[in-house]
């Protein structure tokens, strides 16, 4: 076993786990903070992007013992103080999720997305999304959502 | 006087709010004190027979409760997985079933089959101890391809399907059209393949199982689109459980498209091991299992041919398909490449006779069943491609053929040769809409512009029809159809004026939170916050068969209709008790019951209390205000419409480029239209990705699954798509209360046919699906 300590949605934790516990799994089964999802065991889905740093990573591929003193964000810490964050607001104004199982993820890259480019195109965000897969809305009202969206974060 | 958020309002969806903040609860996100993790044991043959099964290093690995086999279950009389529809061969034979144990018991049959089930204390410790399961394999020669495997000298997989053939299956007039061929001036002929795609919703398969020792009851929470169907297959035919100590609970899921319809081994070996141990056990599909055990969809090979006149009219059709079936025969796999295909076959077109035949064979592979369109897009593919070619082959523009071709508005109630009772729709109507939005006759122009660019350009319409709905239970039981298709639903007042609806149909993605709220909001003008939609928890909704087929609002929300209906009777003879009026009098809007030609008039929440609190009430009536109801369809429902896909194709790559995409479909009336303009969405990506990019490939020798991750097989992203223009008409549906007809799996069953037609049209050659670039390539330098 080996202790980590990081602070995750504005507060610190710590917990001593096994060595190849992932991020993911971290979050999931030690703080129960089920929002970041599973959904491929080959980095491809995107379903547990999660913020370390400010960056967005998939959380299945960072141990967590490489996230020890990081600052991490998951979708239950987006939105603050009862308010939904700008991208939150956009998927639903824009009906940008279905079964919202890859929700989560997409919205953590896209807030990031949004973060590098404060004024993205339609062409950059689906190259920037490639790296999260949604099976049910054909991507048409994800774009739509990140775009409004991009628009009401000041960008 | 219309609702705010009633039908017909993009009203935004209030399931949302929980999953854009991270607290939706799929199977996964769940647990239970003193809960066990198992894991399966998978047969890394495609065929092969098992001699031993040596558990016991395993079972003295650390943290290992306890490993089962096929034989545990067996001997404890747990039946097999079944098949709920049963087709009848032309010879008029039964069709075959064979054995389809949770667990091999003797033998394995495709890649990934179930050996054993390790529980262990932690899912590590679990995977780790499967790994000391020691199994005597005598491997066989496996085949997996239909072709191949009905053909003489295959391997046999199962000994109860000789020549491995599991129906052979007709329907239509063979004479009528054998005569309308030979006198036929034009014969135009096609062969297509249908790709085998794997479903891919984006949440894997999960199942948690608890067994309550002191009452006796299971309850399994797992991953399910109708959990009723599973409760009663797994009781009535499996025996996990009698119905009554059978609870199932399908929460928050992610996503189906037909693959979680289905009634699993894993999730019936989870539910029973439950029992065995006492204890809670979990068990979560990864993607790597999701791809070797999620039923598949597709797989046929497809011979047709059309007879046309001098004229360009269609004289008749004749189809040949073989459908694989895969390894066993899954729950309602038989019906998919007969009732839900042969059916269709006669499009949107006046057809005097058809006929079609369909082999159904075993191979070794992942069972194939129900996916978005099950059936429906074979048909549409087949009779799209064949329409084109026919035009080709006539000199005619495509969709002037089809317009010629096409049933008339006027013309219903149109019976097909093909036992179908098409109730009503504007085709011409939807044709027209969507040549006018992608300036149809303005293609000319674009493709010389992109030719002076270098690149091929191509147009391809679809003009498509789905029977949705599956009804009316007598009609599909006459059929062979194992279950009724009725869905049933209740409408509850709460003394407060708030209402719960529960519902049989299961949302996965669809928005029935809203969708249906929406109706309780325009029929009794309830604040759509005040309605709250229960689904999915076989111990707090009356009944359900599901949601599959586009069936939940066209035969669920009619279920809820129904109820309604009774709460205005009631509460009508509430308001003229308390108004002192005569029934007869009572006049009902949005909620609001007055009294004919006078002022007076009382508020559904106000009746509702007085339901509750019956100090003054008429004598003769129950107080409550709480009721059920099941409907039965009367009809299918027939969806149809026309997408027209416009692509540019680099010769020098074969790379393929979605230009423009259009729509134009006809559901009838629609609650919620921002809801179907995405499931739209969604069903044309989803055609998209089976005609360009995905596909799963078996190694022909060894029946190795290549396309086991999303590494191999090619999901769509976001920048493999382009925005959709869709749009609607509405003929309303005469047969359910709503007029709805039902829009989930429209594109899936439009577009690949759309934009393959779009693609042979840019190069001037047949090719099968996928699209890939290197194909387009090949096809465009081949002779």
């Amino acid at each position: 076993m080996t202790s980590v300590t990081m602070t995750v949605n504005g507060k610190q934790v710590s917990a001593d786990i096994a060595p190849n516990t992932l991020l993911v799994q971290f979050i999931r089964d030690n703080l129960r903070l089920t929002g970041t999802h599973v959904g491929c065991d080959t980095s491809q889905c995107g379903a547990c992007t999660v913020h370390v740093d400010g960056d967005s990573i998939k959380a299945c591929t960072m141990l967590a013992v490489q996230a020890d003193g990081a600052d991490v964000t998951t979708i239950e810490g987006l939105a603050k103080n009862g308010e939904l964050h700008p991208m939150q607001a956009a998927f639903r104004e824009h009906h940008g999720l279905q079964c919202g199982f890859c929700t989560p993820g997409m919205i953590m890259s896209a807030v990031d997305l949004v973060k590098r480019n404060p004024n993205p195109s339609e062409e950059t965000i689906r190259t920037e999304l490639e790296g999260n897969i949604c099976r049910c809305t054909g991507y048409h009202n994800i774009v739509k959502s990140v775009k409004a969206a991009s628009e009401n974060m000041g960008g | 006087m219309s609702v705010e958020n009633g039908i017909g309002a993009s009203v935004r969806r209030k399931e949302d709010q929980r999953f854009i903040t991270g607290n939706g609860h799929y199977l996964d996100d769940m647990n239970r004190a003193g809960q066990a993790y198992g894991y399966f044991l998978r047969s890394p043959h495609a065929f092969a027979k098992i001699s031993n099964i040596d558990l016991s290093a395993a079972k003295a690995a650390p943290g290992v409760v306890e490993i089962f086999t096929g034989a545990d279950m067996a001997a404890d009389g747990i039946g097999g997985l079944i098949c709920g529809w049963g087709i009848t061969s032309k010879d008029g034979t039964p069709h075959k079933a064979p054995p389809h144990n949770s667990m091999a018991v003797d033998a394995v049959r495709h890649v990934g089959d179930q050996v054993a089930f390790v529980i262990a204390e932690t899912l590590q410790q679990a995977k780790d101890a499967t790994e000391l399961i020691e199994v005597d394999y005598e491997t066989l020669t496996p085949v997996t391809n239909i072709a191949k495997a009905l053909a003489s000298g295959a391997p046999q997989i199962h000994e109860e399907a000789p020549g491995n053939l599991c129906y052979d299956w007709e329907l239509g007039d063979k004479a009528a059209v054998d005569a309308a061929f030979s006198g036929a001036a034009h014969v135009s002929k096609i062969d297509l393949i249908n790709n085998r795609l794997s479903p891919n919703p984006m949440e894997p398969r999960a199942a948690l199982g608890e067994f309550d020792a002191g009452s006796g009851e299971l309850t399994l929470y797992t991953t399910s689109q109708n959990p009723h169907v599973a409760r009663l297959i797994m009781s009535a035919f499996l025996g996990i459980a009698p119905e009554n100590k059978l609870r199932v609970v399908a929460p928050d899921v992610g996503g189906g498209f037909g693959s979680k319809i289905f009634v699993y081994a894993e999730e019936t070996t989870t539910i029973w091991a439950a029992k065995k141990i006492n204890r809670p056990v979990k068990w979560t599909a990864d993607r790597s299992e999701a791809f070797l055990t999620d039923a598949h969809g597709r797989d046929h090979v497809t011979h047709a041919e059309l007879a046309t006149d001098n004229d360009g009219k269609i004289l008749a059709f004749r189809v040949s398909t073989q459908a694989n079936m895969g390894a066993y025969l899954s729950t309602f796999a038989s019906a998919v490449p007969t009732y839900l295909y042969g059916t269709l076959l006669s499009g949107q077109y006046k057809i005097p006779s058809i006929y079609v035949e369909v082999q159904a064979g075993f191979t070794n592979t992942t069972p194939v069943d129900a996916y978005r369109g099950a059936g429906r897009p074979e048909a549409t593919y087949v009779v799209e491609r064949m329409m084109d070619t026919a035009a080709r082959d006539l000199g005619m523009d495509p969709t002037e053929f089809r317009l010629k071709n096409f049933i008339q508005p006027d013309a219903y109630p149109y019976e097909t040769p093909v036992i179908m009772t098409y109730d009503s729709g504007d085709y011409p109507l939807s044709m027209n809409s969507a040549k006018e939005m992608i300036d149809y006759d303005g293609f000319a122009a674009r493709k010389a512009q992109s030719e002076a660019n270098g690149k091929l350009r191509g147009i391809g319409t679809a003009a498509y029809i789905e029977a949705c709905g599956i009804a009316p239970s007598a009609a599909v039981g006459s059929l062979g159809a194992g279950v009724g298709l009725w869905e049933s639903a209740e409408v509850r007042f709460n003394p407060t004026g708030s209402v719960t609806v529960f519902t049989g149909s299961h949302s996965h993605g669809q928005g029935h939170e809203t969708t249906f709220a929406q109706i309780i909001s325009d029929k009794l003008g309830v604040p759509i916050e005040s309605v709250e939609v229960v689904h999915g928890d076989t111990s707090k909704v009356p009944f359900g068969m599901g949601t599959y087929g586009s069936r939940s609002l066209a035969v669920g929300g009619s279920a809820i209709v129904k109820a309604v209906d009774k709460i205005v009777e009631k509460s009508k003879k509430i308001a003229a008790h308390l108004m002192e009026a005569s029934v007869e009098d009572i006049e009902h809007e949005h909620g609001v019951f007055s009294v004919a030609g006078t002022d007076k008039k009382l508020t559904m929440g106000e009746i509702a209390f007085a339901a509750y609190v019956p100090h003054n009430y008429p004598a003769d009536l129950e107080p409550g205000m709480a009721e059920n109801a099941f409907y039965d369809p009367l009809n299918f429902t027939f969806p149809a419409g026309t997408h027209i896909a416009e692509v540019e194709i680099d010769p020098a790559t074969g790379d393929v480029e979605i230009v423009d995409w259009v729509a134009s479909d006809d559901f009838g009336n629609i609650i919620n239209p921002m809801i179907v303009d995405g499931q739209v969405h969604g069903g044309v990506a989803q055609g998209v990705g089976q005609a360009l990019l995905e596909g799963v490939i078996y190694d022909d020798e060894s029946g190795q699954l290549l396309t086991g991750s999303y590494m191999d097989y090619c999901m769509p992203r976001a920048d493999n798509l382009p925005n959709f223009r869709v749009s609607t008409t509405n003929t309303p549906c005469p047969s359910n209360p709503l007029g709805v007809k039902g829009c989930g799996e429209a594109g899936a069953i439009a577009a690949p046919a759309a934009l393959m037609n779009a693609i042979v049209n840019a190069i001037g050659k047949d090719i099968d699906m996928p699209a890939t670039s290197e194909k387009v390539w090949r096809a465009i330098n081949s002779n």
